[in-house]
Parts: C-alpha cells; structure tokens; sequence
C-alpha cells in the first residue's frame, strides 16, 4: 500500500526463491497458531496439516508482497484462509466430519480435569455455522483485533462484530442446556464411560 | 419460532418452563448473570481448545519442509 516498504533496502533487490532468514523464521514460528486456526476451520488434523503447508508454500512463493513492518500473522492467516476457502467449496462435502477431527487433537494429549467439558464445547462449537465459528476462532482465541479479523475474513468490522456475538449466544445457548444436564444421572454416566475410555 | 431453537435457561421462564418477556425496566444490552458467567466460561473453553493444539510447537514436517526449500534455493543458486 505504502511507505512501510522503503524502511527494508534489500527490498530493492527481490530475488525470488533467496528465503530471508528473519522472515523463514517468522512464517515458521506461526505455524503453531496456523495449525489451531485450521483445525478449527476443516475440523481434521491431517487436512488443517496440509491446508498449513499449503499456506507456507504459498507464503514463501509471495514473499515479496508481504510488506515489512505489517502483522505477518494476519498476513498468513488470510492465505490459509483463502487457501480452505477455495479447496472446501471443491470438496464440501467431505468436510462434515468435526467431532472426530476435534478428538483426535485430544489424543496425543494427557489426561485432564474438564476434559468432558471440553469435548462438550468442541462439539457444541462444530455447531456454528462456519463464518461465525472463524470469527469467534480469531477473535476469542487467536487474539486478533476486530479490524485484524475483518481483514483476514475480508469483511466489514461490523460483521464480524455481529458473527462473534451471536457465535456466543449461540454457544451460551447450546452449553446451558448442556449444563442443565450436568445435573442428570445420564451426565454422570457418560463422564464415566468416556474416563475409563482412556484409563 | 420454537422449532428454531431449544427454550433456552438464559431467559427467564415460568414453572411451565415457557419463556416469559424480560422485565422491560430491566431490560438492558447486558445479558443476565448466568449468561455472563456462560461467557467467560466460552472464552476460556475456546482458549483452552485452541492452546492444545499451539502448545504441540511445530512438528517436524513443517521444520523438514523449510530445510528442503532451503536446499532447494541453494542448488539453484548460481
């Protein structure tokens, strides 16, 4: 857009395919962030692990658009997003599968207190309907401002605004009722069952 | 209406378990109580799901990955 990119002098010099250390680095080191944002976004481990190589390709290959001194994270965060965006309207209907995908981050993990309750808000989350789902993702989780998100999502900061409020009346809604069977013996038992899954 | 959404136990209800409207005196943008209580309980949900995932660092392909583009690069320097 502007100036942001005179401060950088070896811009001058753009040899395509010559990595920059410090920016490598960079898109390395949000690869974690890149990984939880996917997973939330196709709701499968191995295809979010794809979906994010996908991005650092791409990334890589654009690095010179990438404008120094700007939010590398939101940049990276738009590619991958545009990245799902096009392969899932290709394969829509593979994408349904987020339960399992959600428990399968759970696996390589220890033992936890409120494990249930997580896996209760995982499956209550994989209920919103994906707009609000991202937004909640960007905002409530991956620390994004409004207006970073709004560009991510390339979208008024208004809408996103709107989509995060009802992503968590929604939540509130489906969790509630939840929690109301909390008091059941059917609660209970499934807390039961699903620990000595794991025991 | 009822068939788009569960009576919710955020709203207010009469012993029939109906929803009833919101005292209009009361009514404000902020949600009730247990609804904010609901709220912080999401957003610390959301954190602790999302954190699973990020404290899993970077595994090895995506390390592997950069290795090989480095590679790469350097053989078709010349």
């Amino acid at each position: 857009m502007q100036v942001h990119k005179r401060r950088n002098d070896r811009s001058e010099k753009p040899e395509s395919g010559n990595l920059d250390p410090p920016l490598r680095d960079a898109v390395l080191g949000a690869v974690p962030n890149l990984r939880a944002f996917a997973i939330s976004l196709c709701g499968n481990v191995d295809r979010a692990d794809d979906l994010v190589q996908e991005t650092m390709l791409r990334a890589l290959a654009n690095i010179n658009s990438f404008q120094p001194g700007t939010n590398m994270s939101a940049w990276l965060f738009t590619i991958l997003r545009n990245l799902f965006r096009s392969e899932y309207r290709k394969r829509r209907r593979e994408v349904e599968d987020t339960d399992g995908s959600y428990a399968e981050t759970m696996k390589s993990q220890p033992e936890q207190e409120g494990r249930v309750e997580l896996q209760e808000f995982k499956t209550a989350l994989a209920k919103l309907p994906a707009d609000q789902r991202e937004a909640l993702i960007l905002v409530g989780a991956s620390g994004f401002s409004y207006e970073e998100a709004a560009h991510i999502c390339e979208c008024a900061v208004g809408t996103i605004k709107s989509r995060v409020n009802r992503a968590r009346n929604r939540l509130a809604e489906l969790l509630s009722i939840e929690s109301v069977d909390d008091f059941g013996p059917d609660h209970a038992t499934r807390g039961v069952l699903v620990g000595h899954e794991r025991s | 209406m009822k068939d788009r959404k569960p009576v919710s136990p955020i709203s207010p209800r009469n012993r029939h378990g109906d929803p009833v409207p919101m005292d209009p005196g009361k009514a404000s943008t902020h949600r009730p109580n247990l609804g904010r209580d609901i709220q912080a309980k999401i957003g610390q949900q959301l954190r602790a799901m999302y954190d699973d995932v990020v404290n899993q660092g970077i595994p090895e392909r995506f390390v592997e990955l950069l290795k090989r583009l480095d590679e790469d690069h350097q053989g078709h320097k010349d």
